[in-house]
């Protein structure tokens, strides 16, 4: 089974207020087609770690591979080609454009790597949209949608690239428990139906345990 | 690469949804450049109408004999006195004739020199006009009238008659209004003038002048060369000034030191005459554009307020932006491209306005005993200046829009998205 993601040696430190090493000496991996999370408790450096392996993070010692190609010390230019194409991404707020339209917000980063025509990223826009079952909302502005929703719209857009890996920062963690069990039955189907790597990282012990396979996080250092 | 559809489709999303601030930070722009066409518009208007008035009046070399002591005293003739500091009381002015010595071979001369367009003759005589036993001193200058209308606008400070009738009628005179008032002349009306050697003519006013300076009009009339060389019993080649017009006025000062050298004749050029006037166009210039530039530096201190605010505001867009894959680069073109915007919308607003004022000033009425013919307020409608303006309104929002821009670019998206 090929690799998507691998850390090797990771090690980071916060600066300020006082020197805090935060992530000690990570090393794993993520298979392709694994619906992997990551779990442990607040300020265990698990959110830190996510921002690193999403590439957004640069500083850090030790070493990323991504497609088994190493990002480590590329240039900012070419980290963001990186999560245009490779990366989708699911926050816990929900960070659509709220002036933009659902499509709209969808279709932007496949406007930004710009490999196909107008016509076929909003084909595949609407396509991702009725994957999700919200075609509906194609029209509507995002700020005028529920926060189930707008979830669900996140997706769409971290889905319009057809990246190799999705990654989640508790993307159910401000959703109420059907909305969050929706999100997670939709990452679960995207897994399993379309054979996506996940990364998500969460609290939800539930969620956790419905995954392939859960890193569980103790200060700054893998334990399982 | 920077896929400027996306940029610009994003930074319209933006500036649409904010329109009320996009409207304020554009008429910012819109009321500078607009402040800054008018004024300059008008300004140089006036400059303009201002400069003709000395340079259309004013030859741009006065060729004439003037009467000044000898350089050289009869004493330094004598060898004997060589090498003796000399000392001479009572210098008196050289005997010379007021005419100019073969002013009409001159004036020919003058003529085919290719940088002169005009070289045009005058005769200078003291009269006095007589009303009844009262005598009043003047000035009676005869000329060429149609070429002084032709090179000089003469007919501009004639008020009454013109210039054809005054050349058609025998025995006329183009009287200064401030005689004619004195004396309640008008035109068609028969003066008495007498010569200083007490000859008494009479002449027929078929005009009035006005310069505008009412000391000259009390004093000043014209009448033809010839009618003048009659009055003071002078043969026809009796002239005693010489006024050249040239194609370029940076010529005067060479050739008029060459006449000097060349005739033996003083010969003044425009610049050494009329040196003060360089300096108040220079300095109603640089007011001008001070105000301007101060007008845009505001425009461009707002542009760069509402610019800020946006950017705070959609910290939250910028960090997602980035976390999709938009570089540094693309989010600060966003912003740049939107202040760009908001100058090239102000600026082309600004221009319209201040072709409108300019045009409103074009018509306000505006009368001046100095200039008879005027009637509005001068504006210049030079093209240049809305290039410079839309050119100053790009810049200044460029650099507007470059302070805040940066500071988007550097956002570091994990701070934002963690800080939640």
């Amino acid at each position: 089974m090929s690799t998507v993601l691998e850390a090797k040696h990771i090690n980071k430190y916060f600066k300020k207020p006082v020197l805090f090493h935060v992530l000690k000496d990570v090393n794993f991996k993520i298979n392709k087609g694994e619906f992997t999370s990551i779990m442990g408790k607040s300020g265990c450096g698990k959110s830190t770690l996510l921002y690193i392996l999403s590439t957004m993070d640069t500083d850090y010692e030790g070493e990323l591979y991504l497609n088994n190609e190493l990002v480590t010390g590329d240039s900012r230019e070419k980290l963001s080609y990186i999560r245009n194409k490779h990366i989708g991404f699911v926050f816990q707020f929900h960070y659509l454009l709220s002036e933009f339209s659902v499509l709209e917000n969808v279709m932007l980063p496949a406007q930004k790597l710009g490999e196909k025509s107008f016509m076929e990223i909003e084909h595949d826009a609407i396509q991702k949209l009725k994957i999700l079952e919200i075609e509906q909302l194609a029209k509507k502005k995002a700020s005028q949608i529920s926060g189930g929703e707008k979830q669900r719209v996140a997706i769409a857009r971290a889905l319009i690239n057809n990246p190799s890996i999705i990654m989640g920062d508790e993307p159910t963690g401000n959703l109420d428990s059907y909305n969050s069990d929706n999100v997670f039955n939709i990452f679960r189907q995207l897994s399993d139906e379309q054979g996506l790597s996940l990364l998500v990282v969460t609290h939800d012990v539930d969620f956790a345990n419905n995954t392939d396979r859960i890193i569980q996080m103790e200060d700054g250092s893998i334990v399982t | 690469m920077i896929n400027w559809k996306v940029i610009l489709n994003i930074a319209k999303t933006h500036l649409l949804t904010k329109i009320k601030q996009t409207s304020t930070a554009a008429l910012g722009v819109t009321f500078g450049i607009g402040a800054y066409i008018t004024l300059v518009s008008f300004m140089t208007g006036l400059n303009e109408m201002l400069d003709d008035l000395i340079l259309n009046q004013t030859p741009h070399i006065h060729i004439y004999n003037e009467i000044e002591p000898s350089e050289k005293q009869p004493i330094a003739l004598y060898d004997e006195f060589k090498n003796t500091f000399n000392v001479v009381h009572s210098v008196k002015p050289k005997l010379t004739q007021k005419k100019i010595h073969n002013a009409l071979p001159i004036i020919n001369y003058l003529k085919e020199d290719n940088k002169v367009r005009g070289a045009l003759p005058q005769i200078k005589a003291t009269i006095f006009y007589i009303a009844g036993s009262i005598e009043i001193g003047g000035y009676l200058t005869g000329i060429n009238v149609l070429d002084e209308a032709k090179f000089f606008n003469f007919q501009d400070y004639i008020t009454e008659g013109s210039p054809e009738s005054l050349h058609n009628t025998d025995n006329s005179i183009l009287l200064g209004s401030g005689i004619a008032k004195k004396m309640s002349l008008s035109v068609g009306d028969r003066i008495q003038i007498s010569t200083i050697t007490g000859e008494i003519f009479p002449l027929k006013i078929v005009g009035f002048y006005q310069s505008g300076i009412a000391d000259i009009d009390a004093i000043q009339s014209f009448a033809n060369i010839k009618t003048v060389q009659r009055i003071i019993g002078e043969a026809e080649n009796y002239i005693t000034d010489i006024n050249v017009k040239l194609h370029d006025i940076d010529d005067a000062l060479p050739l008029s030191k060459k006449i000097e050298k060349q005739f033996n004749l003083k010969a003044i050029d425009i610049n050494t005459a009329n040196a003060q006037f360089e300096t108040g166009t220079t300095i109603r210039n640089l007011i001008t554009y001070a105000v301007s530039i101060t007008l845009l530096i505001v425009a461009g201190f707002g542009i760069y307020n509402i610019l800020n605010m946006l950017i705070y505001e959609k910290m939250n867009d910028i960090a997602i932006l980035k976390a999709t894959g938009f570089s540094g680069t693309d989010v600060q073109m966003i912003f740049m491209s939107q202040a760009v915007i908001i100058g090239l919308v102000g600026g082309i607003f600004g221009l319209f306005i201040g072709l409108i004022l300019s045009h409103i000033i074009d018509r306000i009425p505006f009368a001046t005993e100095a200039l008879p013919t005027i009637e509005t307020y001068p504006v210049n409608f030079n093209p240049w200046f809305y290039l410079i303006g839309i050119t100053f309104a790009m810049i200044s929002t460029f650099f507007a829009g470059y302070l805040p821009s940066q500071k988007a670019k550097k956002i570091d998206p994990v701070k934002i998205i963690r800080g939640q």
